[in-house]
């Protein structure tokens, strides 16, 4: 079948197959492989993207899913535009080291844009809640749990001006 | 995954027709335990029949008594809700409580309920206060839709449309969650009316189920000592890697005391 959708601000038109998962669309069909399979049973997160702006799991939706939608995968995350820069929560990840292999940093990272975006008031208590569908085999997240609220901070203070 | 062919109909008549005269059609709406399911080939359907464009399935209305959640609301809009927070906060609670924040942007009430997972927490919330199952069918009182193991009342071919639940006195829901998977090891929903409480647990065995000696005792004292000695019998519960029935027969006490504290704060 045909979709249509907007991938990183770009509308683009594949022929898929329904039983394409969309991981298996961005990352086999479409180059982008910024988007990690940890576990393709949907615990671990590492292939976060957003779909209409919320946090998915794309090894678990289906590609006719993007129909219409808006996607947003980590290859689109960036700071303002034009800047040239990181996004602020990527900025926040490098400077608290927020990251050691790196393997779960792109769902890391998706997730902690959508829960910044969703509350501009995070405590550390809602970012430990909101992780909980990442897995980290490396940091032990405390770095992690900092470098988010650094970003959010960041997102946050990048709005105001 | 094997191939399959993927409909989206627009109107609820045509979703019926499709998923009455195509056998081995399946439904799917947030698809969070479906895809999981396709994956491990546990199931093969020859066809999907998505209801993500049906409209009318989906949203949160306020009818005075009642409130009414589409079938196809996802978990995060339901905790996020307003309307909910105000007049029945346990129920937004448990919604928050579902997975992580991916799972309650895709899952919908209606799947959850649907499926019948025997540690899912919606079937405690909808048991709980006593809701509807509303149908492409007809309605179905909880009472009578859960059914044990992953099974309901559903007939093959009937989609639920809605869930309508009474607005309670007071309700909450505690849960323990298994660490890995988040599913509730037990969870009790308390709800209370001006007629009683109706007390109903989730996790604990093969299917959500009412505590019949909780709701006489919090229907006499609205308050965690009301319960604090009734323990409920491990026949029927379930043993396996996370907990023994004695356990979890124990937790079914300790959550619905703090399902009671949630209630009352
Ligand atoms: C990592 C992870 C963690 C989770 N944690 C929890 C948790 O802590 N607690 C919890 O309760 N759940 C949990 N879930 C399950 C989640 O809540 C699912 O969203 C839910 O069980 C199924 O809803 P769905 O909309 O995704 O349904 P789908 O997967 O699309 O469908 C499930 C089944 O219901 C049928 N169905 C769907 N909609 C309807 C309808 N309207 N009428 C009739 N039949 C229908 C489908 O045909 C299918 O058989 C978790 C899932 C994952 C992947
Ligand atoms: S690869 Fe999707 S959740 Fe692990
Ligand atoms: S940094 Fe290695 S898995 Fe998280």
């Amino acid at each position: 079948m045909q979709i249509s959708f907007t991938l990183n601000g770009r509308s683009t038109t594949v022929d898929v197959e329904p039983a394409t998962l969309v991981v298996e669309l961005l990352r086999e069909q479409l180059n982008l492989t910024g988007t990690h399979i940890g576990c393709d049973t949907s615990q671990c997160g590492a292939c976060v993207v957003h779909l209409n702006g919320l946090p998915v799991k794309s090894c678990t939706l289906l590609a006719p899913a993007l129909d219409g939608a808006n996607l947003l995968t980590i290859e689109g995350l960036q700071g303002a535009p034009g800047s040239n820069r990181l996004h602020p929560m990527q900025e926040a990840f490098r400077e608290h080291h927020g990251l050691q292999c790196g393997f779960c940093t792109p769902g890391m990272l998706m997730t902690a844009v959508a829960l910044a975006a969703e509350n501009p008031n995070l405590t550390e208590a809602d970012v430990r809640h909101g992780l909980e569908g990442n897995i980290c085999r490396c940091t032990g997240y405390q770095n992690i749990v900092v470098s988010v609220l650094a970003g959010a901070a960041a997102m946050n203070a990048a709005k105001g001006e | 995954m094997k191939p399959f062919a993927y409909h989206q109909p627009d109107q609820l008549p045509d979703a019926a027709k499709l998923l009455s005269s195509i056998e081995d059609s399946k439904l799917v709406a947030g698809g969070m335990t479906l895809i999981p399911t396709l994956k491990q080939r546990l199931a093969s359907p020859v066809a999907l029949v998505d209801l993500s464009r049906l409209e009318n399935l989906r949203g949160i209305t306020d009818d005075g008594a009642t409130i009414t959640i589409g079938a196809m609301t996802p978990h995060a809009v339901v905790a996020a809700s307003k309307l909910l927070q105000t007049k029945i906060p346990g129920l937004a609670a448990l919604a928050s409580m579902i997975g992580d924040p991916a799972v309650r942007s895709r899952g919908t009430i209606g799947g959850s309920v649907a499926n019948n997972d025997p540690a899912a927490d919606y079937p405690a919330g909808v048991l709980g206060l006593g809701a509807t199952i509303v149908t492409s069918m007809r309605e179905i009182a909880a009472d009578k839709f859960f059914l044990g193991l992953f099974e309901t009342a559903l007939e093959p071919g009937e989609i639920i449309t809605a869930i309508r639940f009474p607005v309670p006195l007071r309700a909450g829901y505690a849960k323990l969650k298994a660490p890995a998977s988040r599913y509730a090891l037990v969870g009790v929903f308390v709800a209370k009316f001006t007629d009683g409480v109706r007390v109903a647990v989730t996790g604990a065995g093969a299917g959500v189920f009412r505590v019949a000696p909780m709701e006489a005792a919090l229907s006499g004292n609205f308050g965690p000592s009301a319960i604090a000695a009734i323990k409920i019998d491990t026949d029927g519960l379930t043993s396996d890697i996370h907990a023994e029935a004695d356990y979890r027969a124990h937790l079914v006490t300790v959550m619905a005391k703090r399902a009671v504290d949630a209630a009352l704060s």
